[in-house]
């Protein structure tokens, strides 16, 4: 194709975008949306998968039998996110192997949130509660991702994810109308959640490097400042209503920007934890390659076995 | 209250609670993410089941004891379930060996459970049947896998089927609270389950190339809460938050 050719395709392809059209996995797509997506979506299917860890910790001492089945519903929804991202990120020509194997050699980077040990049992209100709650406002806008699969599979990832965060929100609740041991359990875990949660919305604008051309595919429609006042916003009363405090000395209602002001994020810590050196990036890494690892010789079996079946099919249409 | 009655319903329901956290132990450290999928949905049944089971048990208690109260805090000598479904994860093979030995049993259990005079448990029965096909359904196309896949994991699977099988006998034991349970057409007659649980494993072992073990030694107790030293560990973590913090609500 001639240089020509493939500007006039990608004209048409701004265009396309630009009024809402949806990109299908056939369409035409220029190099760097397909890796971009690859990235992105992938990225949001490690998360997941490795999301699935910090929560599965506290599936066996789940405090009563209803909380236990909820845990072990949302960690299976969590499962079913990582298999449906997956199988759209496949859609741009990309194995679920590949894949994998990106996360297993540190190529591939996922939810920095999920390096944070879960200590206590609040903190599985905490998750659900600050970091499925951060995870909506990240997503809800990806609904009208300009690339098809990924706004599709983002519809019903949403539904979900605002169900969890729903449930999130009643452990603490009534973890905080609990005894003062339960109460002190909650602010504990706000207290240690609160801060990674506000880092969950991406460093500042100044240093946030894909955001201008993210904008155009419609990755993003607001800008990481600006999510991250949303979810301040939102949750700030949101511990009021359950006498809880939010960590921040300099948190104050802001009269003339109707929002809260709020102190300084560490920075050093996010960066830290994003380069690998958080509490749990180690435990987390060794914990997935150690499943894909152990898991080795019964995908080989299943394999194998499907061959076999496949075989003795043939051999009797002969 | 009706003491057999209680008692007869651990029978059952303690066995889906320790399977059941057993399934649990796996989240997120499956083969697979669609083994990953599976395991969480059998133990999520599972839990299910467990909590009709204890509510009801709770309701003949009569005593304020809650479902939580009786899954969380009997004391390790209290707990009825048989020694196959404590086993630990030793590695895949053993889990699905595990689970599909006592799927066939579970299965046989609950479509003789729905006859129950007993309407609860029979309704209990029913819709667990639903479920528990599809768990032996799982199991079973795993055993066929892994024992007529490559070579390595036919050897995991035969090894895991020969170290499970001595724990199979017992669910075929009859104990004071059964036969009374029978005698009133509540409950089911376990030992006429024998037969054909054995027809139906076998089936399934021959048809995965596996042999049927020989030995003729078996292990019991678990129905008369003596267990395998494995379950004091499972009950530490089922118990962790209750014991810790004891009257809370969560």
């Amino acid at each position: 194709m001639s240089e020509e050719q493939i500007k006039n395709l990608e004209k048409q392809f701004e265009e396309r975008i630009a009024r809402d059209e949806k990109i299908e996995p056939k369409d035409w797509m220029p190099e760097k949306y397909r890796q971009t997506h690859i990235r992105q979506m992938s990225q949001h299917a490690h998360s997941e998968v490795v999301g699935m860890l910090p929560e599965g910790n506290w599936i066996t001492r789940a405090p009563s039998l209803r909380r236990k089945v909820a845990l072990l519903a949302k960690v299976q929804d969590e499962a079913g996110h990582g298999l449906y991202l997956y199988s759209a990120t496949e859609t741009l020509g990309v194995s679920r192997d590949e894949l994998y194997d990106q996360l297993h050699s540190g190529k591939a980077k996922y939810s920095s949130i999920f390096n944070y040990p879960t200590i206590t049992w609040a903190d599985m209100g905490a998750i659900g509660w600050l970091v499925d709650g951060a995870a909506i406002i990240n997503q809800v806008p990806l609904c009208n991702t300009s690339y098809g699969p990924y706004a599709r599979a983002m519809i019903r990832v949403c539904k979900e994810e605002s169900f969890h965060q729903r449930q999130g929100y009643e452990i603490m609740m009534k973890l905080a109308n609990g005894t003062p041991e339960q109460k002190e359990m909650a602010q504990d875990a706000l207290n240690r959640w609160w801060w990674p949660s506000l880092m969950m919305l991406g460093p500042t604008d100044a240093e946030s490097v894909h955001t201008e051309q993210s904008m155009k595919w419609k990755l993003k429609r607001k800008s990481n400042d600006d999510l991250r006042q949303q979810f301040i916003d939102q949750t700030v009363p949101q511990a009021d209503l359950i006498g809880l405090t939010i960590p921040d000395p300099d948190l104050k209602w802001n009269e003339e920007r109707a929002s809260y002001d709020f102190g300084e994020i560490d920075w050093d810590e996010f960066w830290q934890v994003v380069k690998g050196h958080g509490p749990c990036n180690k435990e987390r890494m060794r914990a997935r390659v150690g499943a894909w690892e152990r898991g080795e010789w019964v995908r080989d079996a299943a394999m194998a076995y499907a061959e076999k079946q496949q075989e003795r099919k043939e051999k009797q249409a002969v | 209250m009706n003491n057999n009655l209680y008692k007869y319903i651990l029978g059952i329901a303690d066995n889906s609670l320790i399977l059941g956290q057993r399934m649990g132990e796996l989240t997120g450290h499956g083969p697979s993410l669609e083994t990953d999928i599976a395991c969480t949905n059998i133990s999520l049944d599972l839990f299910g089941q467990v909590r009709s089971y204890y509510q009801y048990a709770a309701k003949i208690a009569g005593d304020g004891r809650t479902e939580d109260d009786i899954a969380m805090l009997r004391k390790e000598r209290e707990y009825v379930n048989v020694l196959l479904v404590e086993q630990p994860n030793t590695d895949f093979a053993h889990t699905m060996a595990r689970q599909f030995l006592f799927d066939v049993y579970h299965l046989l259990f609950l479509q003789e459970l729905e006859k129950s005079k007993d309407l609860n448990l029979s309704a209990i029965a029913k819709k667990s049947i639903k479920e528990v096909s599809y768990h032996q359904r799982f199991s079973s196309d795993w055993i066929k896998r892994l024992g007529d896949g490559t070579e390595e994991s036919h050897q995991k699977m035969q090894d895991a089927i020969d170290d499970l099988w001595t724990y199979t006998d017992e669910l075929f034991h009859q104990t004071e609270a059964d036969k009374a349970m029978v005698k009133e057409g509540i409950g089911v007659d376990v030992t006429k389950l024998k037969d054909n649980y054995y027809q139906i494993v076998n089936s399934v072992l021959e048809e995965s190339t596996l042999s049927i073990p020989k030995s003729k030694y078996f292990q019991k107790g678990g129905k008369q809460g003596i267990h395998t030293e494995h379950l004091g560990y499972l009950l530490s973590d089922l118990q962790y938050m209750q014991r810790t913090y004891p009257n809370m609500e969560w």
